[in-house]
């Protein structure tokens, strides 16, 4: 038996597992590792109905994502409550990314309804969806294929049980998508993990690099030169991974990558007044071309984390800032091998 | 906290007020509070705030509304300028995930 369920009750015919409205530790472990991206690919639960409490015909239907971690927050927030959990099998993707690449859709809620025979389980037609899952089901085709009322619960699952009281309302709080320090805090871990193949690479060039002088390459050039110019590579990623999310809304500019120019400018400025920007001007002024290009790339790419970014303002910003990060990464190089060498 | 906003004047958002119905699905369904109700019809009061997720189409019984939807993510973009595809997240094939 998973660790989430407790029993099971049987209802026309078939059996449904009964789920905990309390986490325990290995749930907690489970969601501290899948925010680094350990074990991403494998944290889902089986797509199909449970039960929450000792449910009846008449109890309400909750629908979520086969996320373990959407579908815990689902189950925590229905403590106290009898009723029903239905999960669509989204590949294990949380219910708003699901529902934009349309595996939380239409065509698996009504495919699901009918694999677990809905209508045989309650009498009433009412179902509640989580309201970001509307950017893949259609509410009226729903109806019009399976005789349920799709309810748009709220945002939050932390909402459900007051929008349940309220008489299926939710008020504009609810319905609203926040990011908050925190909600953007959560999302460092991941961001970091994702771009560690860019970390790294530019790292190895910046450290073979590195090992120039006007005297050739040097074994001593690679140890006094090499960790220096790593460190400066790691500041850089920080500053568009760490420094521009947790400032986001402070720092000025409404695109992200002059935000992660902003931040990269800053951290070489820093950089630059502790001496640590090399021993030339011209190695000073190829860290400040590569570190803004890195810090503005990755800041740019905290668009997909961020919950309020249209595809086609991302568009518009990518059109002038990728051909000058790329052009900003490629002079600093150059600066970089040439103050090597001078 | 005010609420976030992005570039202005840039969103493809459409709604044809004399189709609409005024059900007040995109009301519900939007999750950043673009749309107002009155006098029977939706209006767009906050386009700038939109980031084109596309729910508010999708669940328009009446397709009043129309909107170039996707993911407004920059890794995205550049997946799809790499493979020559639509734009989408890196990750979209059936056995992984993201996001």
């Amino acid at each position: 038996m998973k660790s989430y369920c407790n029993g099971s009750i049987s209802i026309s015919d078939t059996t449904v597992p009964v789920v905990l409205t309390n986490l325990r530790f290995k749930d907690y472990l489970g969601a501290a590792m899948v925010r680094w991206g350990i074990s991403r690919n494998n944290f889902r639960v089986e797509p199909g109905l449970y039960a929450v409490g000792t449910p009846d015909d008449s109890s309400d239907i909750f629908v979520t994502a086969n996320y373990k971690l959407s579908f815990d927050h689902v189950r925590k927030n229905l403590y106290g409550i009898d009723g029903w959990i239905l999960v669509l099998d989204t590949k294990g993707v949380n219910v708003w990314c699901a529902a934009g690449k349309g595996t939380f859709s239409t065509k698996e809620l009504v495919k699901r309804i009918k694999i677990v025979s809905l209508d045989k389980v309650v009498k009433h037609r009412r179902i509640i969806l989580p309201q970001l899952g509307a950017t893949g089901v259609a509410a009226h085709k729903i109806k019009e294929e399976t005789g349920f009322n799709v309810h748009y619960g709220p945002v939050r699952a932390s909402d459900i049980q007051k929008f349940v009281s309220n008489g299926y309302r939710a008020d504009k709080e609810m319905r609203k998508v926040t990011f908050n320090l925190s909600d953007r805090i959560k999302l460092i871990p991941n961001d970091f993990m994702y771009g560690k193949f860019y970390l790294l690479g530019a790292m190895l060039v910046i450290f073979l690099i590195s090992g120039l002088s006007n005297d050739g390459i040097s074994y001593k050039n690679f140890s006094d030169e090499g960790l220096p110019s790593i460190l400066n590579i790691l500041f850089a990623y920080m500053s568009g991974i760490i420094i521009t999310p947790v400032l986001l809304p402070y720092i000025p500019a409404r695109q992200f990558s002059i935000k992660g120019f902003y931040t990269g400018l800053l951290v070489f400025l820093i950089l630059f007044f502790v001496d640590f920007t090399g021993d030339n001007l011209v190695e000073k002024t190829s860290w400040f071309f590569i570190m803004t290009a890195i810090s503005s790339f990755l800041a740019m790419n905290f668009t997909g984390s961020s919950t309020y970014t249209s595809l086609s303002g991302v568009k518009k910003e990518m059109k002038i800032s990728l051909p000058l990060q790329i052009s900003f990464a490629i002079i600093g190089v150059v600066l970089q091998i040439i103050g090597k060498l001078i | 906290m005010k609420d976030m906003i992005y570039l202005t004047d840039v969103v493809t958002l459409e709604l044809f007020e004399e189709t609409c119905n005024g059900c007040g699905m995109c009301l519900k369904v939007c999750p950043h509070d673009v749309f107002e109700l009155s006098g029977k019809k939706a209006h767009i009061i906050r386009r700038d705030y939109c980031m084109e997720c596309g729910a508010c189409a999708l669940n328009c019984p009446v397709n009043a509304i129309t909107v170039n939807s996707g993911v407004g993510c920059a890794a995205g973009i550049i997946n799809g300028l790499l493979n020559n595809t639509e734009p989408s997240c890196g990750c979209s094939d059936s056995n992984s995930s993201c996001c």
